[in-house]
């Protein structure tokens, strides 16, 4: 069984000096998923690498939450036509000629 | 070491503006940024150079330094000295753009004029996981058909992995908690490998199917009969009917490449007959190929 860990959104904000609301506005776009339990938010540490993304994107560079969407969407199709490019470069070896 | 133009890195002249050195630096971090530029070596050393540059000279201290003593980086030292008496540079250094960089990532022109790095300029002294790391291990086709146990050295750390059997060429798997250490008491970054597989040179890969020639003489096509194949899971048997044809396909079950972490799961393994024309015949062999093709 696959274990999960919860860091509390309270806490999280706290140590990484930000407020609230911002996980909150990334919650609403769907960027990432809080799960509340007894009426408190928890943030997977699955989606932390993630979320320490937005903070820069958004407190460093000085990008708004629909440009965060806007690349975050980009990235994702980035990645998947990467793992394409993978799957299609393993195709084409099965017709190279072995030097 | 060469001397590093940091006004030419972020494409400003010398009497530039902190604002405008604020501005260039901003624009530049958007473009390069690691976070924006995943997998791309080039967008990282150029973002490190342009961290690097703003370090320097969005810190009046350190551009005042670095436009006196630039050039002649060497006279550096005396510099300091001559400072020691004064008190430590101010606090001030601008916003340097963590981008999941550790600190230390400065050119050796840097470390010779300013001793370091400085963590005093960054503004938001903030918990950051580490910076991920990014390695390329090269296996063989053999290598990746059975789960075993590596020992990397990644930046100069020794690391155990396993690498399940199946991994695909161009694959990459995360082990959690071997990259950078974190910033501030951040959890540290994560090693990702990604697989290079080379082609072995009679077995080519598609997936979890193996594709294969196997050899077969002109009489055994004809009249049918049994030859033996190395396979990755050792020798087999073919029965093979009579009358095969050149290039026909077979299909042996099980026979291919063990599925990604499904224990006791294969693929199939496909063969392909490449029927030989026998070569320096006899006349006597000759004769008998004439009166058979009388027939």
């Amino acid at each position: 069984m696959q274990k999960e860990y919860l860091i509390a959104v309270e806490e999280f904000c706290v140590s990484h000096d930000i407020e609230i609301s911002f996980i909150s506005t990334l919650q609403q776009t769907g960027l990432i998923e809080i799960t509340t339990i007894k009426e408190t938010g928890f943030i997977d540490a699955g989606q932390l690498q993630q979320l320490e993304k937005f903070i820069r994107l958004y407190y460093e560079l000085d990008i708004n939450m629909e440009g965060i969407e806007t690349i975050t969407h980009l990235l994702q199709r980035i990645n998947n036509l990467q793992d394409e490019i993978i799957a299609l470069r393993n195709r084409l070896r099965l017709y190279e000629i072995n030097e | 070491m060469i001397f590093v133009n940091y006004y030419k890195i972020l494409g400003i002249d010398k009497k530039a503006t902190p604002k405008d050195i604020k501005n260039a630096y901003r624009k530049l971090a958007r473009k390069y940024h690691p976070d924006l530029n995943p997998k791309d070596k080039d967008a990282k050393k150029n973002f490190q150079q342009i961290n690097e540059a703003n370090e320097v000279l969005s810190d009046p201290e350190k551009r005042k330094k670095y436009d006196q003593y630039g050039k002649d980086w060497q006279q550096a030292e005396q510099f300091e000295n001559a400072k020691q008496h004064q008190e430590q540079s101010s606090n001030y250094g601008g916003r340097r753009y963590s981008g999941a960089q550790p600190e230390g990532d400065f050119s050796d022109f840097f470390e010779s004029l300013f001793g370091g790095s400085s963590t005093a300029g960054r503004s938001r002294q903030v918990k950051y996981r580490g910076e991920d790391y990014n390695a390329e291990l090269n296996l063989d086709l053999i290598d990746a058909y059975k789960t075993h146990k590596q020992t990397l050295t990644v930046n100069g750390k020794k690391i155990r992995i396993t690498i399940p059997a199946g991994i695909e060429n161009g694959q990459t798997i995360k082990i959690s908690g071997h990259g950078g250490q974190g910033i501030n008491g951040g959890l540290d970054g994560d090693l990702y490998i990604t697989f290079s597989i080379a082609n072995h040179p009679k077995i080519k890969r598609l997936g979890d199917n193996l594709y294969t020639t196997a050899d077969l003489d002109l009489y055994t096509a004809v009249l049918g009969g049994e030859i033996t194949m190395e396979t990755l899971k050792g020798k087999v048997k073919l029965k093979v009917k009579p009358e095969t044809l050149n290039g026909s396909k077979i299909k042996l079950k099980g026979l291919g490449f063990p599925v990604y972490k499904r224990e006791g799961h294969f693929g199939d393994l496909y063969v392909s007959y490449a029927i030989k024309i026998p070569t320096n015949l006899t006349d006597k062999q000759k004769a008998l190929f004439i009166e058979l093709s009388k027939s």
